[in-house]
């Protein structure tokens, strides 16, 4: 028989506590157990980021870490960054920019933009795109999201549009 | 520029301005995906779903001696294991024939493989579940008895024919073609300069970052199926599924929410797909396939897989007399249905040469059965293949006459007064602006600075070169690509759109939406059309229930044609608008006009009366309005290309890389574009696609490689060993465009979205091999990985 674990996380601010399997992944325990379909599962070994959430503070590949290990942490997705308001900013500058095409890699690539954003504000165009390259996105050939990330950073510095 | 003296939405009354057209409108259905809330097919759910996972050959090609399924049945969860024999009492096999390439030939292909699979990957079996892992679970204990059968892999073989895969089809061509202007073989022997080289393609595949999706509800009552499907094409598969699982086909709802990235890898009939369906039907109960990324390497179709030789006769002066080509490809076991694998290879011969003016042209192609996964249409199919090989051996020529390739191009290149125009190859063209092309990217690239720069580096040691490719590109394609040859696949588009009693607009259309902004451009024209704000529109797309009847999203058809549609069903719309306006105002029609929201006098613009009053007289008191008339405020129009079989494009790219000798590494530095897509509705989205383009051309050019082993297992299928452009390699992506509007339509849009696919893989080796020169070395093999490089440096 599949072992259950007792487990309790913060997810976007609310607590909850589930049975999870030892195997599910933190990522099918959002989309299918509380239905927090934004992140999505891309290629379920810790290559595109589509799943990225952010797991006390840090940005974390929910397909490879299991849901039990969330035990006691503070989990963030798209949808609680996005109700919270923390990536407005990053939102609108993709929005303008058209910054993303399908959307499939679009909550990964902005929890891990809004990373990047609050820890290195002095961030070059070069560094921006060192920092995606864990973030895979078949549509836009980046440009779009290095620009819009550079808006944001160069509007926070005071220093106008890219 | 090329514009069109008339203006471009002619109403009753004066001219109104091009309103939203041509600006760069951020889209308004981009909110939900930036929030997470998107509804891809994964993320619905429904009551009682199940699950199915499939059970896949691990061998190139065996026969099935034995399938046990006692074991897998009996584990938690399981609800059925299912074999091709069930499947196939619900879903009748399929033959991927199109007539108007004449003797295609193709085998019956079956949901689930009866008797052998003819590829690994191909399913053979299916497990449908409570859940997923359930499923998954129960695969691992079926029990399965193989016997080896010969694997024909390389496509030298498939040709020669000594195993035949399908014996009832006598050899293993799928397709082959000649064309022949005359005249080539004395062009050749009169020529001063000829040049030959074969360069070969490896396959690669899409990696849409959502995987294929579809989810099937069967209703038994009503005999009727919802199919929610990650497609670009939902009439196609309606027609399919209906056909296939003979259902009526108004019983058949396919319905296409948000599609996760597509580039024609989710056009096609998918057999894991159709068995879904019919499990469906066979269970009673929804069921939903996901493929994983696992699979989607296995089974998503590949692309491109050529070898081919291409040679150029040209005069001493740079002109270019001939072309002559041979292209062998290999496609995997089947032609995929409808739109079949011979599509590629006829394009590569339509398009080589292509924006050139010599007469003389010969091409030879063979498309051939392989056991490795099926090969079919994938973004820009054939044109990266016909520009890298043209442009290659231009850049050939150019180099043996010691001129400049930029100068070679321009003294070959149709000139812009010369439309219309017919190629060697019989493409016709309605008016292309190839010189102006050259020109403009010159300017934007400041080629002769950086030519000097590439000098001077040099001496310094640093290889760096510049690559340059022309292009012309299919894009509104007409009844002539699918349709003549019996594929029930519409090359018409419509739109309906409705005034709400608020003033708002509603607009159902066929195109599609995955990602390429469909919906945006809609929303401009209709509001445009209309004369209503952006945010009064509402877009309704991918609903074979709602939307009229049309064909979707690919060959960069989704604007020019849908477009049209939209723009023609707009303008029918206002002025059904200022009948009702007429009727209430006691005006003459003439006289009004439909801007901003609200009916205004024509002359003047003072407003006389607001949509939203109008749409409440005409919808709750139409007893106000004289006793025979009658408001229509829902129009339908449809658009079908016409004139020419498809609305060509043209466009120039270049390619600026460093390539580090020691390494075999190549470092993009910059890359450019300049296309000719006729009308642009927002120059944001053309350039977003473009630059998406360009970077998924890059990808076949220098990373992507579905590699097999010489028994026809793929050794690299996950996206470890895969690789795709990512960040940090990718340079900036200047665009510049020309415009030479269409004058088939009254929007005067055609496609954009393949073009950088097209042409990028081109530039970016004739940069490479710009690098090498100096070195006498030159890379003739895509993707130009490190070892290539450095096996043409001779230093491995």
């Amino acid at each position: 028989m599949e072992q259950s674990v007792e487990t309790t996380m913060v997810v976007n601010g609310g607590t909850v506590t589930r049975r999870i399997p030892a195997r599910q992944h933190l990522i099918d325990f959002l989309r299918e157990d509380l239905g927090l379909t934004g992140s999505h599962a891309g290629c379920e070994h810790g290559a595109c980021g589509a799943c990225t959430v952010r797991v006390d503070g840090k940005i974390v590949r929910g397909c490879l870490m299991l849901a039990v290990q969330a035990d006691g942490k503070r989990i963030d997705t798209i949808e609680g960054l996005s109700d919270s308001g923390e990536i407005a900013e990053l939102q609108q500058a993709f929005h303008q920019r058209n910054a993303l095409q399908c959307g499939f890699c679009t909550p990964g690539m902005l929890v891990a933009a809004q990373d990047l954003v609050a820890d290195h504000p002095d961030a070059t165009r070069e560094q921006i795109r060192e920092h995606l390259s864990g973030n895979y996105c078949r549509c836009t050939g980046y440009h779009a999201i290095v620009d819009a990330i550079e808006t944001v950073l160069n509007t926070r510095r005071g220093k106008g549009h890219a | 520029m090329n514009t069109r003296t008339e203006s471009l939405v002619t109403v009753p009354g004066p001219k109104t301005d091009s309103g939203y057209i041509g600006h760069s409108v951020p889209r308004p259905n981009a909110r939900r995906l930036l929030q997470g809330r998107g509804a891809y097919v994964d993320d619905l759910r429904l009551p009682r779903l199940a699950h199915v996972v499939f059970f896949r050959s691990p061998h190139a090609h065996a026969r099935i001696k034995r399938l046990d399924f006692t074991r897998a049945r009996t584990l938690p969860g399981v609800i059925a294991v299912v074999d091709g024999h069930d499947v196939a009492k619900f879903c009748k096999p399929w033959v991927a024939v199109l007539g108007h390439l004449k003797g295609i030939k193709s085998a019956p292909q079956y949901a689930i493989a009866i008797e052998r699979a003819c590829c690994q990957g191909e399913a053979v079996a299916a497990v449908v579940a409570e859940s997923r892992a359930q499923a998954e679970d129960a695969i691992d204990h079926i029990e399965a008895e193989w016997e080896d059968l010969p694997a024909v892999v390389d496509m030298a073989d498939a040709l020669a024919g000594n195993y035949v895969i399908h014996s009832d089809l006598g050899d293993n061509i799928c397709f082959s073609r000649e064309l022949d202007t005359g005249g080539v073989d004395a062009a050749f022997a009169n020529a001063d300069v000829v040049v030959e080289e074969t360069l070969e393609f490896d396959r690669h595949t899409g990696v849409t970052l959502e995987g294929r999706s579809l989810l099937a509800d069967y209703n038994a009552a009503e005999h009727a199926l919802t199919v929610y499907h990650s497609t670009q094409a939902p009439h196609m598969m309606q027609d399919i599924i209906s056909r296939h699982l003979d259902i009526p086909e108004a019983n058949v709802r396919v319905i296409a929410k948000d599609v996760g990235g597509s580039f024609g890898i989710k056009v096609h009939v998918y057999p894991d797909e159709m068995a879904t369906a019919a499990l469906s039907v066979m269970l009673r109960r929804p069921v939903k396939f996901v493929a994983d990324r696992l699979e989607s390497f296995l089974t998503d179709i590949h692309a491109r897989e050529h070898k081919v030789r291409i040679r150029l006769a040209c005069t001493k002066a740079g002109e270019i007399l001939a072309f002559d080509l041979d292209d062998l490809t290999g496609i995997g076991p089947y032609s995929v249905y409808p739109r079949t694998s011979g599509i590629e290879g006829n394009q590569v011969v339509n398009l080589t040469g292509g924006p050139y003016k010599h007469q003389r042209y010969r091409a030879r192609l063979n498309v051939v059965f392989t056991n490795k996964n099926v090969t079919c249409q994938y973004r820009a199919v054939g044109h990266p293949i016909a520009v890298a090989i043209t442009e290659s051996i231009v850049d050939l020529a150019a180099g043996k006459l010691g001129m400049d390739p930029a100068e070679f191009r321009r003294r070959n290149l149709i000139p812009d007064d010369a439309y219309p125009y017919t190629s060697a190859s019989g493409m016709k063209f309605e008016k292309l602006s190839h010189q102006q092309a050259l020109d403009k990217l010159l300017a934007l690239m400041d080629y002769d600075k950086l030519r000097a720069e590439q000098t001077e580096l040099r001496r310094k040691g640093i290889y760096r070169g510049i690559g340059l490719a022309a292009m012309i590109e299919v894009t509104n394609p007409s009844p002539a690509f699918y349709g003549v040859g019996g594929a029930r696949i519409s090359s018409q588009d419509g739109a309906t759109l409705r005034l709400e009693p608020t003033g708002m607009v509603t607009c159902m259309v066929s195109v599609t939406e995955q990602g390429q902004g469909t919906e945006g451009i809609c929303a401009q024209i209709a509001a445009t059309a209309v004369g209503v704000g952006i945010d009064k529109v509402r877009i309704v797309t991918g609903d074979t229930g709602t939307t009229p009847y049309g064909g979707g999203t690919w060959a960069s058809r989704g604007a020019g044609i849908g477009g049209e549609a939209v723009l023609q069903s707009g303008k029918v719309l206002r002025a059904h608008i200022l009948d009702v306006a007429a009727a209430i105002l006691q005006a003459s029609g003439e006289m009004l006009d439909v801007r901003e929201n609200n009916v205004v006098d024509v002359r003047t613009g003072e407003v006389k009366l607001s949509l939203a009053e109008l749409g409440r007289v005409a919808y709750f008191r139409p007893d106000t309005l004289p006793m025979n008339f009658q408001s229509e405020l829902m129009v339908t129009r449809h658009y079908t290309p016409h004139g020419y079989g498809f609305a060509f494009t043209n466009g120039f790219q270049a390619s600026l890389v460093e390539v580090d000798t020691d390494t075999g590494f190549v470092r993009l530095l910059k890359h450019w574009c300049v296309e000719d897509c006729g009308t642009i509705i927002n120059p944001l989205l053309v350039d977003e696609q473009i630059r998406g383009g360009v970077v998924q051309g890059i990808g076949g050019a220098l990373f992507e490689h579905c590699v097999y082993s010489p028994e026809g297992q793929l050794l690299n299928g996950n996206m470890a060993e895969y690789l795709v452009p990512m960040a940090g390699e990718m340079p900036d992506i200047i665009i510049g465009h020309i415009v030479t509007p269409t004058q088939t339509s009254e929007l005067g849009a055609k496609g954009a979205g393949e073009a950088g696919t097209a042409g990028a893989p081109g530039a970016v080796m004739n940069a490479i091999n710009d690098a090498l020169k100096p070195l006498n070395a030159r890379v003739t093999a895509q993707p130009v990985t490190p070892e290539r490089v450095l096996r043409a440096l001779g230093k491995v």
